[in-house]
């Protein structure tokens, strides 16, 4: 097994999340107009990666896991859940953005404004969803793998984000032809982001 | 004939990747061959298409705080049916396409149309509604896939299009389309030649 080191490294430029499986594209085109919200929601993403992968890990590796319910009784030896993953997942990470949501309003009314309004969006990003999948596929040896994969690829998400809300923000002043402005652009830049985040893959 | 031009939309006018950008994320991810793009294509209109329709027969039941929760399970319950038909029957396509078929529950596609469309109209529409922005979502992926295969590995659903000879004389596969990057700057070049044919989509900056 590569190390935490490694393995937070690799998920930040090498997986990135977006340039290398695309995922949370759908808020990624649509928060990047300006950077400083990019950030907000890049900030909102590495948080919410953090707590829901580790804990989608216990529950997978405790309940779900053929014969991980052995722990109750040897006679659920045989008993294999994980067909119910993926509605366990969801309902999850719903619930964990709820709960963090309330939190933060609670306590830090500064940070609620901030993050507030991002929260219930990330609730269907699918960066986060795909985090958890991903972990159940590569089958992490501990819960410290896990954290520092989240990490790792939070801050990729954020890098990513905040990175293309830059390019945006100077697109702007640019001569595009006419077709190809907004939408067309956007993606278009993204692919050659990816193209040039695809030389750090020596590392 | 109305009826049928709001139906047809979501095929090229209202095309739910190029126009309502939603669905972008698992568009991208499948479409390295063509085989798993159109096993995903059908994937999502399935799913689109059912869960449009179960919504809309519930839509009158559902307490509108808690319908995301509602939908967001009744979405995963099609998502795992689809998922557990697929490794049962295409395990090798399962496996290439691997957790992309789970992200079909947060495909932006199939949340969108539940809130736009089918909590305000009868089942029937619901579920015409749901297969057409699937088979929106489908055809553009499929170009992508056409694409991205037939220059990046020379095959068109495993079968060999560009002849043995033409790598005899020197014909070489463009292997950065095989590379992830290159499906975004595809769907950037779909995008373009769709709106300098329709002028009214393109946007001011």
């Amino acid at each position: 097994m590569e190390s935490l080191f490694d393995l937070f490294i690799r998920s930040i430029f090498v997986d990135n999340m977006i340039f290398a499986y695309f995922l949370g594209m759908c808020s990624y085109l649509a928060v990047s107009k300006n950077v400083k919200t990019a950030f907000g929601l890049g900030i909102a993403v590495c948080f919410v990666l953090i707590i829901t992968i580790p804990v989608n890990y216990l529950i997978y590796n405790l309940l779900l896991k053929g014969g991980a319910l052995i722990w109750i009784s040897p006679a659920l030896e045989n008993v294999d859940l994980s067909f119910l993953s993926l509605i366990i997942y969801i309902a999850v990470i719903a619930a964990i953005v709820q709960l963090l949501e309330m939190i933060i309003e609670k306590y830090s009314s500064a940070l609620y404004n901030s993050l507030g309004i991002f929260l219930p969006l990330i609730a269907v990003n699918c960066a986060i969803l795909g985090g958890s999948l991903f972990m159940q596929e590569r089958n992490f040896a501990s819960i410290s793998h896990c954290v520092s994969y989240a990490a790792g690829s939070g801050i990729g998400w954020l890098l990513a984000i905040v990175a293309f809300a830059a390019i945006r923000e100077r697109i702007r002043y640019s001569n595009i032809p006419k077709p190809l402005r907004g939408l067309g652009i956007s993606y278009i830049t993204t692919g050659l982001m990816g193209i040039a985040f695809m030389a750090l893959s020596g590392i | 004939m109305m009826q049928l031009k709001k139906y047809l939309g979501p095929l090229n006018r209202n095309n739910p990747i190029t126009i309502q950008i939603l669905g972008v994320c698992s568009a991208l991810a499948g479409t390295a061959q063509l085989k798993p793009a159109v096993v995903m294509c059908i994937s999502v209109a399935v799913v689109c298409a059912f869960s449009n329709f179960v919504i809309s027969l519930l839509r009158n039941t559902i307490p509108p705080r808690v319908r995301i929760i509602v939908q967001l399970l009744i979405v995963a319950t099609f998502v795992i049916l689809v998922d557990q038909v697929l490794q049962a029957f295409f395990y090798e396509i399962s496996k290439m396409l691997s957790v992309f078929v789970g992200l079909i529950i947060t495909n932006c596609i199939i949340m969108g149309r539940l809130e736009a469309f089918a909590l305000a109209n009868r089942p029937l529409p619901s579920a015409i509604d749901g297969l057409a922005n699937g088979i929106g979502y489908g055809l553009v992926l499929i170009i992508i896939a056409t694409v991205r295969e037939l220059l990046g590995s020379g095959t068109l659903w495993n079968y060999r299009i560009i002849p043995e000879t033409f790598y005899q004389n020197g014909y070489i596969n463009n292997g950065l389309m095989v590379l992830p990057p290159m499906a975004l700057i595809i769907i950037g070049v779909i995008v373009w030649i769709q709106r300098s044919a329709n002028k009214e989509l393109q946007e001011e900056y």
